[in-house]
């Protein structure tokens, strides 16, 4: 849908992944790209079919191994921007790009035992980076907007709200200018590295995949 | 039982129209189906007249098809009300590429504002 609201700024420059670090239970994590592999495929599955159904946004992810193979079957593919956070060979989170027209969608989700470690600002800024670093330009989601930690972590990165009139609350986020091959600085960078402990700080009530009710608890 | 189903051309309100009318069929519903205004859709209200009367013909129900303008969500709370309705059906949301369900704004309306029984079908 090309009718969705952007921010005129375009938002910061983010890493492309592979990327490593340590999250707060002293966990390795790895962030990297997928890339059509059926053993990544497979880890996804186990990790969704062991999701709580209480962390589910808007109807993902779906419940039973079925739906969610043909729900990965949708986001998945070759248009879509996919990455995963390991924890060794265990899949830790998972963000993804759905293609929607000029634009792509977004969601992440981290889980449960993978929760409030820092992880789900890692994922995040790890897709939009390789977005960037393939083109991406503008990019949207939808949140609860009860949810309050993960709106505010969704600002942090950058995004501002486009459609505040429903239950969900849409928001976007500009990555590189119309039609510029490259991402210009932005005025608005708060992702930098200052405030990189905020952006953990309030994340670590979000992470249950920001899609999902955390900010309440 | 007497239900008002509103529909206004979105993918989502011809599903909700073929279920109720299939329902009604079997459940002897008194039926009434009003097509609403709405913005987001490509859809003509003639058009989904047309397609009203043919499904509410083709499962040979008695059911009546309305045209209803305005503010679709307070008009068929309205009617719902000062006409005696016991539900309302409506079309539960569209899907976006994600595979999210968002729930249209008329859903939204008559889920908060409806005394009625509201079901939004998937």
């Amino acid at each position: 849908m090309s009718d969705r609201g952007y921010p005129d700024a375009v938002a910061d420059e983010f890493p492309p992944p592979p990327t490593a670090f340590t999250d707060r239970e002293d966990r390795e994590i790895e962030i990297r790209p997928y890339e059509g592999d059926e053993e990544v495929r497979e880890a996804l599955v186990e990790m969704y079919d062991d999701f709580d159904p209480a962390d589910r946004a808007q109807g993902i992810p779906p419940g039973g191994e079925e739906r969610i193979r043909e729900w990965l079957d949708a986001i998945l593919p070759g248009d879509c921007y996919n990455v995963i956070a390991w924890c060794g060979d265990e899949a830790a989170g998972h963000a993804t790009l759905v293609p929607d027209g000029d634009a792509y969608e977004l969601a992440i989700f981290v889980h449960q035992e993978y929760q409030r470690a820092g992880i789900g600002t890692h994922l995040i800024r790890g897709l939009l980076g390789h977005g960037q670093a393939n083109g991406v330009e503008k990019v949207w989601l939808t949140v609860e907007r009860w949810n309050r930690a993960a709106v505010s972590l969704y600002k942090k990165i950058g995004f501002e709200t486009s459609d505040a009139e429903s239950f969900e609350l849409e928001m976007g986020l500009r990555l590189r200018a119309d039609g510029e091959g490259s991402a210009a600085g932005s005025d608005e960078s708060d992702a930098d590295e200052s405030d990189a402990d905020q952006v953990d700080g309030d994340e670590s009530e979000v992470d249950a995949g920001p899609e999902s009710d955390a900010g309440d608890e | 039982m007497k239900v008002l189903c509103g529909i206004g051309g979105s993918d989502d309100s011809f599903r909700a129209l073929d279920r109720t009318v299939d329902r009604a069929a079997v459940a002897n519903d008194d039926l009434t189906i009003a097509v609403v205004d709405n913005e987001d859709s490509s859809v003509s209200p003639d058009e989904v007249v047309e397609r009203a009367e043919a499904a509410v013909d083709e499962a040979g129900v008695a059911a009546e098809v309305r045209r209803v303008e305005g503010d679709p969500g307070s008009r068929l709370v309205e009617i719902a009300e000062t006409e005696g309705f016991e539900e309302i059906v409506l079309g539960g949301g569209h899907t976006s590429p994600m595979g999210k369900i968002t729930i249209g704004s008329i859903a939204e309306f008559v889920l908060l504002n409806a005394k009625t029984s509201v079901t939004l079908v998937r």
